[in-house]
């Protein structure tokens, strides 16, 4: 009976002071930033295409992603992704810029562990579950297909 | 013009993420998954292709577009080499992202610091 009483009362003390996301404007924040991170992939998607008139749309997009990986990889280093993220929370998350800033973040993060056991194996530990979630339902739909 | 299309689905996608944050206190990881999954369910029944067409970047830089190609490239592959297709296809068509992601994030590793421990 005590136990229960004290558990209630932590719980509402925990509930007190977690950082309150107040939802508005974290949402208007996630969709501007989210807007505008898609609307750099689109204007580096264009560029690309002006320069390369002749190369096919769909190596085009992956030339993209790989300079959008870059820049977040990049700015995940110095330090301003995260900065970012305060600001944009789902909005930095969600484009493929989040999944490169999930994969660099905790490499530099796990460094003073090693190159092997710091860098090689945290650097999966978001990423990982993404791809392996990826790979087995992409099959999943491959083998379906397979008898449409 | 279309930027604004990119903008606005783009944003409306991100947006859905917070959506789930706020609600479920959801990590990061599972908005990742998540994410992907909606995407490979879209190419699957055929639905990703044509918001793809005026959403352009809006649903390609999101990791929607990231499970929409692994689903892509299986079922392209199914089509092409028959069953083998679906072992090989998911991953062959992302090991662009993939392999910078990796490469990228090792290469900045090694140079930077952690910037969170100070």
């Amino acid at each position: 009976m005590d136990d229960k009483k004290r558990n209630e009362a932590y719980n509402k003390y925990v509930k007190a002071k977690l950082p309150k996301t107040r939802p508005w404007p974290s949402l208007f924040n996630s969709f501007l930033v989210g807007g505008i991170i898609c609307c750099l992939g689109q204007g580096i998607n264009d560029l690309i295409l002006l320069w390369f008139p002749n190369m096919a749309e769909q190596t085009a997009w992956a030339y993209t992603l790989i300079v959008l990986i870059f820049i977040a990889s990049f700015l995940t280093g110095i330090g301003v992704y995260d900065k970012i993220g305060k600001f944009a929370g789902g909005g930095s998350i969600v484009p493929i810029t989040g999944f490169s800033n999930s994969i660099t973040s905790p490499a530099i993060e796990f460094k003073h562990e090693g190159i092997i056991y710091g860098i090689c194996v945290k650097m999966f530990t978001i990423a990982g579950p993404v791809i392996v979630v990826g790979i087995v339902s992409s099959i999943l739909v491959g083998i379906v297909y397979l008898f449409i | 013009m279309y930027y604004l299309w990119v903008f606005l689905i783009g944003g409306f996608i991100c947006m859905l993420g917070q959506v789930l944050i706020i609600y479920t206190n959801i990590t990061s990881a599972r908005i990742l998954v998540t994410f992907v999954l909606i995407g490979v369910l879209l190419e699957a029944f055929g639905i990703f292709d044509p918001i793809s067409s005026f959403a352009r970047a809006g649903i390609n830089v999101p990791i929607i577009g990231f499970g929409a190609s692994l689903a892509k490239g299986a079922i392209g592959a199914v089509r092409a080499k028959g069953l083998l297709g679906a072992f090989t296809g998911g991953l062959e068509a992302t090991a662009g992202g993939i392999a910078a992601a990796v490469i990228f994030a090792f290469i900045f590793a090694l140079i930077f610091k952690s910037k969170t421990k100070n």
